[in-house]
């Protein structure tokens, strides 16, 4: 292992030398985020070489809006919200309430176990908050066609799920963007296979390389990205994460084919962005909190201050905000990015040492 | 929240299944990957089985899945030992 440790320096090195400027990759997975500042792998590679994190925390990039209609939402006496425990203590109005401090608010592991909430709770609407990026959709759509077959009625979703190529691109198309390369989720290219990201390298000539969360699957990946950088051309590379496949899980897909449309929608920080959401078709209106519940999908303005906006796209560090460890902190979060457990403030706060 | 954990297919029925990861046991659904079987090594998402693991590449870089293992095997073995 210390050979592939050294091999892979080597490489980061070479970059180095050869750029002569800081390299900045980009991780855009949540899990990323912790992973590298729990691994301390932002210490192990050169000081030129940056690790930005991206768009890669499904919580942090759900836009004030959309957290304040579930939050609407989880308030009707007729609702049980049940969503997965990330959402809890993000805040919402001004960092005054949180959805934890409703007492119908239930927290699941699995969309699963909120259709189970409602076949036992039949005076109840079930609500499943669905936040989440490309690998939570099929298991959504297999969700919905269970409620179906089964007739359970009382459960339907509010959808905040993304897919996050568009978001690739929407950075790259700033026209002053500093981003050299992508780290990318390996489980969720696992689904998508990795061709999703043959429009942003054969488009920007920028690569992007799926790798797991173990440490040397990171330096490695690094090292890999460091290689396509010298060599000036952005190839596909898989070796980095478990089963990835060019095409993907093609059943998975088809599901998420077969039960929603691709829609614009809001993401914080960048605003609204093309084709980069998923929206129940309409045959499964039932199945759509925003319409059972006839509620217009509208954005509001983040909370004043609140730079998570600016985080989320790499334009500043968390230390950079004013607020960061002072008035929000993991304690009292003000920003999702401080509130969720994949959010880039929190981990910062948590694991970094400066 | 991308975490996917490495398990192994103890139980099929139908859609659903029992996996084991390190002794710990808990029901997922296969809809997604229906050609699993028993004893093969899948992730697991949110409740679902999200693709079949390649073992042998897995295993040269993932220690974590030989930990796995090797953690079954001990048990197994200590199982054995005591009846």
């Amino acid at each position: 292992m210390l050979r592939r440790i050294r091999l892979a320096q080597l490489m980061m090195d070479k970059a180095c030398r050869k750029f002569g400027r800081p390299i900045r990759i980009m991780e855009i997975c949540g899990t990323h985020t912790v992973s590298i500042f729990r691994n301390a792998i932002r210490e192990s590679i050169p000081p030129m070489l940056k690790i930005l994190s991206g768009p890669g925390c499904s919580v942090c990039v759900t836009d004030t809006g959309l957290l304040e209609q579930i939050f609407s939402i989880a308030q009707r006496k007729d609702v049980i919200l049940a969503t997965r425990g990330d959402l809890l203590s993000v805040p919402v109005d001004s960092g005054r309430q949180k959805l934890m401090e409703i007492p119908s608010t239930i927290a699941v592991t699995s969309i699963l176990e909120a259709i189970e909430l409602a076949k036992i709770h039949q005076n109840k609407t079930v609500v499943f908050a669905a936040i989440g990026f490309g690998i939570c959709v099929p298991g959504t759509a297999v969700a919905i066609e269970q409620a179906q077959r089964e007739g359970v009625d009382n459960f339907c979703i509010i959808s905040g799920l993304k897919e996050i190529v568009p978001a690739m691109k929407a950075l790259l198309t700033e026209k002053n963007h500093q981003i050299d390369a992508f780290l990318c989720c390996g489980n969720m290219s696992a689904i998508s296979g990795y061709d999703i990201y043959n429009p942003i390298m054969n488009e920007f000539n920028v690569p992007c390389l799926p790798t797991g969360f173990e440490p040397m699957q990171l330096i490695e990946g690094i090292a890999e990205i460091c290689r396509q950088l010298i060599e000036g051309k952005a190839s596909q590379c898989y070796d980095f994460a478990v089963s990835l496949t060019a095409e993907g899980n093609k059943i998975a897909q088809k599901y998420t084919a077969d039960y929603f449309d691709v829609v614009d929608d809001y993401w914080r920080g960048f605003g609204k962005i093309e084709k980069s959401a998923l929206r129940l078709k309409d045959k499964y209106d039932k199945f759509d909190a925003h319409k059972r519940f006839g509620i217009k999908r509208t954005t509001t303005e983040d909370v004043s201050g609140c730079r998570c906006g600016e985080v989320i796209c790499g334009i500043i560090e968390p230390r950079q905000c004013d607020m960061y460890g002072k008035e929000c902190t993991r304690q009292n979060p003000l920003g999702p990015c401080m509130a969720s457990s994949e959010g880039a403030c929190r981990t910062w706060q948590k694991y970094s040492r400066k | 929240m991308c975490l996917a954990v490495p398990a192994r297919i103890v139980q099929i029925t139908g859609d659903d299944a029992i996996v084991d990861a390190m002794g710990n046991q808990w029901p997922v659904r296969i809809t997604l990957c229906p050609g699993v079987v028993c004893g093969q090594l899948v992730l697991i998402h949110a409740g679902f089985a999200i693709a079949a693991i390649d073992e042998e590449r897995a295993r040269e870089i993932w220690p974590l899945i030989a930990e796995i293992d090797e953690f079954n095997e001990e048990q197994t073995h200590n199982y054995k030992g005591n009846v």
